[in-house]
């Protein structure tokens, strides 16, 4: 078995994915994807009733554990919800979406990406009182143009925005999650020997991690890592005084989570994680502690409890039109997996792991 | 019983960084239990077996975690920026002092406000540990502190921090020394990540345990100082029932079977609707296919802060109401 590497298969997978329309909820578009890409890597790949894809590709050592590897595929976006004649619909935002950024913006819309747009006024006939206030989502429509006709209420829109390579930058949609999805695949292609690798695409993540608990209860875990993306909020201040409320920032490397508002990470985890990257030279991050929640929230309180920690890559403007990531970024995360998965035992997961300096106090 | 609550509440462990005070705890129950075991998430799982079979599988549970601060940023300059573990009142903290788990202590010093009618935001408060700069900082994001303040011993009434819910843990722990005899195999467990919102301990505890009816033993808030909360329950009365609070709704079995013991055992205890937080018994309830649960609770003055008081008769009687309902049989 041989390391995974991200070259230009990869890449391509990585924007076919981006492109692909998986809205919460309706996954179908990206869940046919992982299932070409990893049927012939694994013993059984079967979707639940959620729609979560579940694998299993077992080991051959000793004393393997049961790794389970989650990535969700779903994204943020919009549901139809009304048709007012003549193409245009009101519609519902699906997951965390600022409604502030969304006059003007370009929409691919259900399963065949009709385009569409998120209408505006134009600046001439506005006042600028109007221009001062946010424009509430209820005035927002989504304009197919009157022979759209296809397109109907329940229907999933979102950001119509083509992956593409900027230097050493990934611009595109949805690279919050399918960063996380593509290096899932390349683990299942060569996970290492030592480990059970039970892998959930799992859905409806921007919802309420509702995918993940019901993978983890199937797939009864001894351990496991969420991969993820996260926002990177690290752009200079204004007033140029220090930045403290940054999240992560991009070219630091992998984004271990230490606390969210889901969850505390699994701090044996959290240690073997930063332990690990410190001994294979690959640069890492602490995610600032703070709100937001992962999958490995829904998955630490499944069954009698499972040890869990999140891994993002970082990207700027998530949730948003188009986001931006780093190339290294990426392939760090990729490593520091790789890495960790090769190295787990057992032992990890011993308790009573009370440093000496607690214990004299 | 007060040495012990004294160095419960001296004891380090924030949610999910339990490992110190479990240590505490696992030395008073290792001589006490007939098994001991501790959970994937680090729960502490103390089992008593019954005389013959027959009972119920009953579990009390205690969370052993109280509020904490996290790091989440050194600055340039060498502060810590932190935000909270649990719901830590930022009001409390200025000029506060705290521990991280490596031992470094620290004071929380607050930026100057242009308007002082204003209290802090936790993003306006930072840790001083007495670096000259980011060089002399050891601890780092994700390093978690401790709120620091020594016990203090008013005769009837005790001053602590984590209190909540370390006086929880102290009442187990007294509850199964004194519990002679029991027909019921009973678990008293001393759960870990409590303070979160999703109560993960709990859940996996309930899970791993499928107990036939379960408690929380935890503390509630009184209404018995100036301008209080608005409930009747108040230091000195005796442990109070949770019928309700914004998370779980008690069983009326749990309520009715507590109440009538209390009664024929005259021990005074309070009964108590609750309008705001909740307890492990929230998780408990909606484990696999339901637990009848409640909550018992220490009344509480100043909760979530770090001095927070209890009444030692409360705590007393909540002791021997547990050993009271333990040692009989039940129906429900």
């Amino acid at each position: 078995m041989t390391d995974p590497i991200i070259g230009t298969p990869q890449i391509k997978l990585l924007e076919r994915l981006c492109n692909a329309v998986a809205v919460s909820g309706d996954e179908g578009e990206v869940r046919a994807i992982v299932l070409d890409e990893i049927r012939a890597h694994v013993e059984d790949a079967r979707v639940d009733a959620l729609g979560n894809v579940l694998a299993t590709r077992s080991g051959s050592g000793k004393n393997r554990l049961r790794v389970m590897l989650a990535a969700h595929m779903d994204e943020v976006g919009f549901m139809l919800v009304n048709a007012d004649g003549d193409g245009l619909f009101q519609f519902e935002t699906v997951g965390s979406v600022d409604v502030r950024q969304l006059p003007g913006k370009r929409v691919w819309v259900g399963k065949r990406h009709l385009p569409g747009v998120i209408g505006a006024r134009p600046i001439h006939l506005t006042t600028t009182e109007e221009r001062e206030h946010k424009i509430p989502l209820e005035s927002l429509r989504i304009d197919l143009g009157p022979k759209a006709g296809l397109a109907e209420p329940g229907e999933r829109a979102t950001f119509a925005a083509s992956f593409h390579r900027l230097g050493p930058s990934l611009l595109a949609k949805a690279l919050d999650n399918r960063l996380g999805v593509a290096m899932l695949i390349e683990l299942i292609k060569h996970a290492p020997p030592n480990v059970d690798l039970l892998a959930a695409f799992t859905v409806q993540e921007e919802i309420g991690l509702r995918g993940a608990g019901v993978a983890a209860y199937a797939l009864k875990p001894d351990l496991a890592f969420v991969l993820d993306c996260t926002p990177a909020n690290d752009l200079p201040m204004y007033d140029r005084s220090e930045n403290h409320l940054y999240n992560t920032r991009l070219d630091a490397g992998p984004a271990i989570y230490t606390a969210d508002s889901g969850m505390v990470h699994d701090n044996r985890l959290v240690r073997f994680l930063a332990e690990t990257a410190q001994a294979a030279k690959i640069p890492f991050q602490y995610r600032q502690p703070g709100g937001g929640k992962t999958d490995a929230g829904a998955i630490q309180r499944s069954l009698a409890g499972i040890p869990a920690v999140s891994v993002s890559v970082p990207g700027r403007y998530t949730h948003t039109a188009c986001s931006l990531c780093r190339l290294e970024d990426w392939k760090n995360t990729l490593r520091l997996l790789y890495t960790a998965l090769e190295h787990v035992t057992p032992a990890l997961l011993n308790l009573e792991h009370v440093t000496p300096a607690l214990l004299k106090q | 019983m007060k040495a012990l609550i004294q160095t419960l509440t001296e004891t380090f462990g924030p949610s999910g960084h339990e490992d110190a005070v479990r240590a505490v705890i696992r030395a008073q129950v290792e001589p006490l239990a007939d098994e001991i075991r501790v959970d994937a998430l680090g729960s502490l799982i103390a089992v008593k077996r019954p005389v013959r079979d027959g009972g119920k599988k009953i579990l009390l549970a205690a969370h052993m975690d109280e509020i904490g601060l996290i790091i989440s940023h050194v600055d340039e300059k060498g502060f810590l920026r932190f935000t909270t573990l649990g719901g830590v009142p930022p009001r409390t903290l200025v000029g506060g002092r705290v521990r991280f788990l490596d031992g470094t202590p620290g004071v929380i010093g607050g930026e100057v406000l242009e308007n002082w009618d204003k209290v802090h935001t936790m993003e306006q408060l930072f840790i001083d540990i007495g670096a000259s700069g980011p060089k002399d900082v050891r601890v780092k994001i994700g390093d978690v502190a401790a709120l620091e303040r020594p016990f203090l011993d008013l005769g009837k009434r005790l001053v602590a921090k984590s209190l909540d819910d370390r006086i929880g843990v102290a009442v187990l722990i007294e509850t199964l020394r004194q519990l002679k005899m029991t027909p019921h195999e009973v678990y008293f467990v001393f759960t870990s990540r409590e303070e979160l919102s999703s109560e993960a301990g709990a859940a996996a505890v309930a899970f791993g345990i499928e107990p036939d009816l379960a408690l929380s033993v935890d503390v509630t808030s009184t209404g018995d100082t100036p301008k209080g909360h608005k409930t009747d329950v108040a230091l000195g009365k005796g442990p109070a029932i949770r019928i309700h609070d914004p998370g779980v709704l008690s069983d009326p079995r749990i309520v009715a079977w507590i109440d009538q013991t209390a009664r024929k055992n005259k021990i005074p205890f309070q009964r108590q609707v609750s309008t705001f937080g909740t307890t492990d018994a929230r998780a408990m309830q909606a484990s696999r296919s339901g637990v009848p649960v409640s909550c018992l609770a220490i009344p509480c003055r100043y909760v979530h802060t770090p001095s927070e008081m209890v009444d030692m008769d409360d705590v007393q009687n909540a002791v021997k109401l547990l050993v009271c309902l333990l040692s009989a049989p039940v129906e429900i």
